[in-house]
């Protein structure tokens, strides 16, 4: 029975031709092969959003007199509804974490030279689109923190000079945040960013699969794709999973106090750990240097930053053709201490 | 020359420029909320001055604009702008600090609006208080 369908199913869509594909896909097996499952760890915990992700919005009401009251109602009254909302919080953060550790794996390995250009910049916009699911999504259960968080992380936009003031707008639906704010939030975190994210992440595994893992030429041995690799990679994700479900059992993600436009922001008001070292630095800055405001040059610096990962690929030929391999790896180690050194002040102060 | 090819080619360009833009300005212009006017009121009643509690703030909805409203603890009314100058956040009045305090990146200002500490930029605007036969009543911006 299991025959004739299979080869019903080949006749019609030549499988065989895909298993002879599986078959010679290899991996190569080095030192640093461990960090090939950091992607593989990512697009789980991906699916992982998408399923919990469609859950919450079974209940999930958008609005400024219903989202507070309906995510409560998700964790106090619906079966397991503590368990949906908190794996999508634990695994949100975990999925972010698991992207900055994929991404500086690559650049420890330097896998991101050609002809791979495009791998690293597909994956530095899925991490902007990342950042993005966060920063939208926190605003969603409409409490305290989500509020604030949201007006400075919006006011930053109308900073910019020129068109501040219009992107203000366009991203708030109006001068302040308002329910308007959550619609247009709610919006781009269920429609708008998964289907680009599925649309970036398909671009991004066909690059990958066109182009082989990096360093294949110089592994003195491979495993081969599937199944080793496969099971292997399912393995983790299993691992995964229990550890989500732990942190979503022991620590539950908190629902807070409802937002309210007449309160003053709590003392101790804090990003997420993701976005503590950029608001470190915006409040550190003096308000103003060289007459231009502080959080401008704040957005300056970020820009920048975010701007040399990005096109890391280009400049980074510049710097091998100087034989200076090694300032790479100082600009490197020192970006990631400097953020790390920012996100931990931003902790403890 | 213009060829033949070259006009074509043209023609299309400027056509699906006109096709894209008459596509997109609208959903841009749909993408920005219609303005609303909210008029400004000129003063707000707050109810009896003397059962506001002293060394406290609270916030009351000025028309469209949040005001803080302080009572020192010798009895005095101030009131202020309580949206941060710095990144919007919401101030509040700290009593052990005799100041105005931003808990988001922690900027301060004095009781006159004046910022004197932290990143704002620039001082919150102050509003007029005064009590009308022991009534408080909120009166526009000064600054
Ligand atoms: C792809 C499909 C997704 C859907 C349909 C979805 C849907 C939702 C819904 C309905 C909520 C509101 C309920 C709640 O607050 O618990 C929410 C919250 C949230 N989402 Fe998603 N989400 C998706 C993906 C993601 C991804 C990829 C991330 C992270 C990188 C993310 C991060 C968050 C965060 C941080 C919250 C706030 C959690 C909270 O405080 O409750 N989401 N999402
Ligand atoms: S928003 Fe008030 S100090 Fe930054």
């Amino acid at each position: 029975m299991k025959d004739l369908v299979l080869s019903w199913l080949d006749e019609r869509y030549k499988l065989s031709s895909f298993l002879e594909w599986a078959r010679h896909k290899t991996v190569p097996v080095h030192r640093w092969t461990i960090f090939y499952y950091t992607g593989g760890v990512c697009l789980f915990l991906f699916l992982v959003q998408i399923a919990t992700g469609i859950l919450l919005l079974m209940y999930y009401r958008v609005g400024a007199e219903s989202s507070y009251e309906s995510v409560r109602f998700i964790t106090s009254q619906v079966e397991f509804g503590w368990l949906m909302r908190s794996v999508h919080s634990w695994a949100a953060n975990l999925l972010i974490f698991f992207v900055l550790a994929h991404m500086f794996s690559i650049f420890v390995m330097r896998s991101y030279r050609s002809p791979r250009e495009l791998s690293w910049v597909t994956g530095c916009f899925l991490l902007g689109l990342m950042m993005a699911f966060g920063f939208s999504g926190y605003l969603l259960p409409w409490n305290e923190l989500a509020y604030f968080a949201t007006k400075v992380g919006t006011d930053i936009v109308g900073q910019l000079p020129v068109a501040g003031g219009w992107l203000l707008k366009l991203v708030r639906g109006g001068e302040e945040v308002t329910g308007a704010t959550l619609s247009r939030f709610f919006g781009l975190h269920v429609a708008i960013l998964p289907a680009a994210a599925t649309c970036l992440i398909g671009v991004h595994l066909l690059f990958v699969q066109v182009q082989g893992m990096s360093h294949g030429e110089d592994a003195k041995a491979h495993m081969p794709f599937f199944p080793n690799f496969v099971l292997r990679d399912l393995a983790l994700w299993l691992v995964a999973l229990n550890v989500i479900c732990v942190l979503a059992v022991f620590f539950p993600w908190e629902l807070g106090l409802k937002a309210d436009a007449l309160k003053s922001a709590p003392a101790g008001i804090k990003p997420e750990w993701y976005f503590l070292s950029q608001y470190q630095l915006l409040k550190v800055m003096p308000a103003r240097i060289l007459l231009v405001p502080g959080e401008l040059w704040g957005i300056f610096l970020f820009g920048a930053a975010g701007g040399a990962v990005l096109l890391l690929p280009f400049w980074d030929s510049l710097i091998r053709a100087r034989g200076k391999e090694r300032w790479l790896d100082v600009l490197g180690w020192g970006a990631l201490a400097a953020t790390a050194a920012l996100t931990v002040w931003g902790h403890l102060s | 020359m213009i060829t033949r090819r070259k006009f074509l080619n043209a023609m299309l360009g400027v056509g699906t420029a006109g096709w894209l833009g008459s596509v997109v300005y609208p959903v841009l212009r749909y993408l920005l909320p219609p303005e609303t006017t909210e008029a400004e009121p000129d003063t707000l009643s707050l109810g009896p001055a003397e059962q506001f509690p002293r060394g406290a703030g609270k916030i009351f909805k000025f028309g469209k604009r949040p005001v803080l409203l302080i009572r020192t603890k010798d009895g005095a009314f101030h009131a202020l702008a309580a949206t941060c100058t710095h990144l919007d956040c919401l101030v509040q009045y700290r009593d052990d600090m005799d100041a105005v305090w931003c808990a988001c990146h922690g900027g301060k200002y004095d009781l006159a609006g004046r910022n004197i500490a932290g990143p704002p930029p620039k001082p919150l605007a102050q509003f007029a208080v005064k009590v009308v036969d022991g009534n408080l009543v909120l009166g526009g911006a000064l600054t």
